[in-house]
């Protein structure tokens, strides 16, 4: 890598940390907009409290401190990498996040990955078999897979591949108190996996093989396909080689944006499959206005979406040399 | 002479109303949803609802209660009171150890009760305004002694309402920062063994138990499915054997019941006896007029709701006091569906069509199809409405706030009127910042002075006398339109057998229910 290259990544960083700085504010500002506060939630849930048990909550919340007092612990910890602890939970941020890591990546990854093969896959095939019927059935599937509202088809999944098929556990990620060890566990994740991660991947799945389709028909048009064509070289290679490596320009900035939402997790997702991630953990605390577990959240998965951008214009570089950084 | 309230005689034996068929069998495990996921399992802090369900298998109180709201030995054996109702002298069970080991004793009812119970319940708290001092005169014998007596005292010692907490853990300790909470130590015949945040939580036998024979499950596994339907599923596919009641929403009741294996009850809400109305803030606008309130009680089809929207579970609610609830007076005159009345009503007042709010609780489809049935009866009588909509913390928000005409709750009775009543219409409760006292603003004086010598009225036909004239004003001034008395159907697998033993079901142990093979 160049000097050029490096010193390009490392003011990107220091940009990166300032926006990381002026959206934690805003987040923090932004959630106590809602109406309510976590002291109030709790008791609330409990049907039966008093000043006292509310008083009680808020000075330990820290809550009736002023908001700028409040802000400046918030922001002065933040740059210690000190997320707080969740009030509801009684436990630091960071660990429950961290807790929720695995399974949040083993999720959107396995999806990740699926829709990008699958997807490009399925876009290559119907840009090859243009106007034919292979591309009709997969341009067709990819719409009704793009406009599916997703809680409903992980419902009518579970519905059918759980209920009706008994194929498929319905929720969780492991067979709970079986004591399973090393391939039988594994085994055991992966079809906890299934249904998740397919209902998840398959919105992208139809968004990518769209993509690829249209970006290599308009390629295969270009003058350099033809030259490559008239050159007598083989329509496989050329496809591979010259279609698809410049078609997959805009495909990488959209699994740039969807590898940015990997930690967010799927809020969806996870709640039809009880899958114990972290947009469930965001979802719940927004709800129960535990302000620090959600800042956490936010805050990662911010992080996460300013870094792979960065990694997304650098993988630009690598696929299109034409490609030159601004100086 | 004393007067024995209560002598025992068949210490631990199953409640009467239990006649085993056969002989229950040991072993096995049982699946059970929980949602929302609690916040804590300590249940001396947190009463939610979820923290009640899990945490009364690690911990119990001093009495468990039948069906009828009669009192059971659990830590106490026995209890007295003595002729002028001031003193309460309980023996406690000895033999009993924490699940650490340590041996329970007065010492830990004494402190449980007198200092963290005291500090940390906001509950009990209230109740023990009443009570002058507790002592242990030795290690197995505990004294109340009262200002006044108490007439609801009996009622107090259910596990949710006062949990034994483990005096050598918590005293000298931050109670709310303790590491114990994380890792609760009760008495309960299941020992806290694993939470996984965001999946289950495991629940295990507790060798140790106090009660022989007991209990009859190895494993309790709370499953946390945060999705209703997702719920059902988990049913009808068999990997969760209970689904405790309203944990499904009522529309998918019917159909979970009909499969095979399922069975459904409505035990274990008696003590608790949810009861549902109409928030009508009594301050400002057209609900500030009596004749209106009146005319919206009148307006309601409230057997309607109760067919379409509860599956005919429940029972229309006469007025402030549940029919579970003890002092219940089932004489009072009903308010039945009558439009007609309500217009006349409406008329008189002089209703120029001002627009009420009406908000929603959003507490699932349930609570949203009502708040819709609602508008359409308000409608039909001429009373115009807008909706409303928040989520949970907002609509806490608001009627803590007072910043709404009419809404949503449900609150729970705990049996007495005294402790689940009272609360609602005494004008000392109107306070902002909580949405459970007396959020409408109902002040009536002759009331207030009713339900404060009712609470302290001894022996008990007096305070039926009080209960009955405070019922009979209330369902004439109408500060709230009660809807229903709630009954949440418990679905599970026809497999496990008793397990609902007490008036406070799935909140209770599982200490007694048996898997059959």
């Amino acid at each position: 890598m160049s000097v050029q290259t490096l010193l390009y990544i490392g003011g990107r960083l220091v940009k990166g940390a300032v926006v990381l700085l002026v959206i934690a504010v805003f987040n923090f500002f932004l959630i106590r907009a809602a109406p309510g506060d976590p002291a109030k939630v709790l008791a609330g849930e409990a049907g039966a409290t008093d000043e006292i048990f509310l008083q009680q909550l808020r000075d330990q919340f820290g809550l009736d401190e002023p908001l700028y007092y409040q802000l400046w612990v918030y922001v002065s910890n933040l740059m210690q990498f000190d997320m707080g602890m969740s009030y509801r939970q009684q436990m630091p941020v960071f660990d429950l996040i961290m807790e929720r890591m695995p399974a949040t990546l083993l999720l959107t990854g396995t999806a990740f990955l699926l829709s990008i093969l699958l997807g490009v896959a399925a876009g290559v095939i119907a840009a090859a078999y243009h106007r034919k019927i292979w591309d009709s059935v997969i341009t067709v599937a990819a719409l009704i897979f793009y406009a599916t509202p997703l809680f409903w088809l992980a419902m009518m999944a579970s519905l059918f591949f759980s209920v009706y098929l008994e194929w498929l556990p319905s929720f969780g990620m492991q067979s709970v108190g079986e004591d399973l060890t090393g391939w039988q566990k594994i085994t055991d994740i992966a079809m906890h996996l299934i249904l998740p991660a397919t209902t998840l991947g398959l919105f992208f799945t139809a968004v990518y093989a769209r993509m690829t389709r249209t970006s290599m028909i308009e390629t295969s048009r270009l003058d350099f396909v033809k030259t490559a064509k008239a050159k007598g070289m083989k329509p496989s290679r050329v496809t591979t080689h010259h279609v698809l490596r410049n078609a997959l320009l805009p495909v990488v900035t959209l699994a740039g944006l969807q590898a940015g939402q990997l930690i967010g997790g799927a809020v969806l997702t996870e709640t039809v499959f009880a899958w114990p991630g972290i947009g469930r953990l965001m979802f719940e605390a927004l709800f129960q206005r535990d302000y620090n577990l959600l800042l956490g959240v936010f805050f990662i998965s911010s992080a996460l979406v300013v870094l792979f951008n960065l990694i997304t214009d650098v993988i630009y570089l690598i696929v299109d040399p034409r490609i030159e950084l601004s100086k | 002479m004393k007067r024995i309230i209560m002598g025992v005689l068949l210490a631990f034996l199953p409640f009467a109303s239990n006649v085993y068929a056969e002989d229950p069998t040991d072993g096995g495990t049982i699946n059970v949803a929980v949602q929302p996921e609690p916040p804590s399992l300590m249940i001396g802090m947190y009463s939610n609802a979820t923290t009640q369900q899990v945490g009364g298998n690690i911990f119990e109180g001093l009495m468990r209660y039948d069906k009828d709201l009669k009192p059971h030995p659990a830590l106490a054996t026995s209890w007295e009171n003595s002729e002028d109702g001031k003193t309460w002298t309980f023996k406690l069970k000895e033999g009993v150890v924490w699940h650490d080991g340590k041996p329970f004793t007065s010492a830990d009812v004494v402190f449980s009760i007198d200092k963290m119970l005291r500090e940390v319940n906001a509950r009990l708290r209230t109740s023990l305004a009443f009570v002058e001092s507790i002592s242990a005169t030795d290690d197995y014998t505990v004294v109340f002694k009262l200002k006044e007596p108490f007439g609801p005292f009996i009622r107090l010692f259910e596990v949710g309402t006062t949990p034994m907490m483990p005096k050598h853990i918590y005293e000298g300790t931050d109670f709310k920062l303790n590491p114990a909470n994380h890792h609760p130590i009760g008495t309960g015949p299941f020992v806290f063994k694993e939470w996984k945040k965001g999946s289950f939580i495991h629940l295990a036998k507790n060798e140790k138990y106090h009660v022989k024979g007991l209990p009859h499950l190895d494993n309790i596994y709370w499953h946390v499915i945060p999705d209703a339907a997702s719920r059902s599923v988990a049913f009808e596919t068999g990997k969760i054997d209970v689904l405790p009641g309203g944990s499904v929403e009522n529309f998918d009741v019917p159909r979970l019941t009909e499969l095979d294996n399922a069975c459904v009850t409505t035990d274990g809400w008696e003590f608790f006896s949810p009861h549902a109305w109409l928030w009508l803030n009594n301050r400002q606008g057209p609900t500030a007029d009596k004749r209106f309130r009146q005319a919206i009680m009148y307006a309601m089809d409230r057997e309607f709701a109760k067919s379409a929207l509860w599956n005919n579970f429940g029972k229309i609610a006469k007025g402030p006091v549940g029919s579970k609830t003890a002092f219940f007076n089932s004489s009072l005159p009903d308010y039945e569906h009558n439009p007609e009345k309500a217009k006349a009503l409406l008329k008189e007042m002089g209703y120029d069509g001002t627009p009420v709010r009406l908000m929603a609780m959003p507490y699932g489809e349930t609570w949203q199809r009502w708040t819709e049935v609602i508008k359409q009866n308000l409608e039909e009588v001429g009373i115009k409405t807008k909706l409303v909509s928040t989520d949970v913390a907002g609509w806490n928000q608001k009627i803590s706030d007072w910043d709404y005409d009419i809404s949503f709750t449900y609150l729970y009775q705990y049996g007495d009127p005294a402790l689940g009543v009272s609360r609602t219409y005494l004008s000392t409760n109107i306070a902002k910042g909580s949405p459970w006292n007396n959020a409408e603003g109902y002040k009536n004086e002759q009331v207030d002075k009713w339900f404060n010598e009712a609470a302290t009225a001894f022996p008990d036909t007096k305070r039926a006398d009080l209960y009955n004239k405070i019922q009979k004003q209330i369902v004439e001034d109408v500060p709230v339109a009660w809807l229903m008395e709630l009954e949440f159907p418990t679905i599970y697998n026809c497999k496990v057998q008793n397990l609902i033993d007490s008036a406070i079901g799935i909140n209770d142990a599982f200490g007694t229910a048996w898997i059959k093979k």
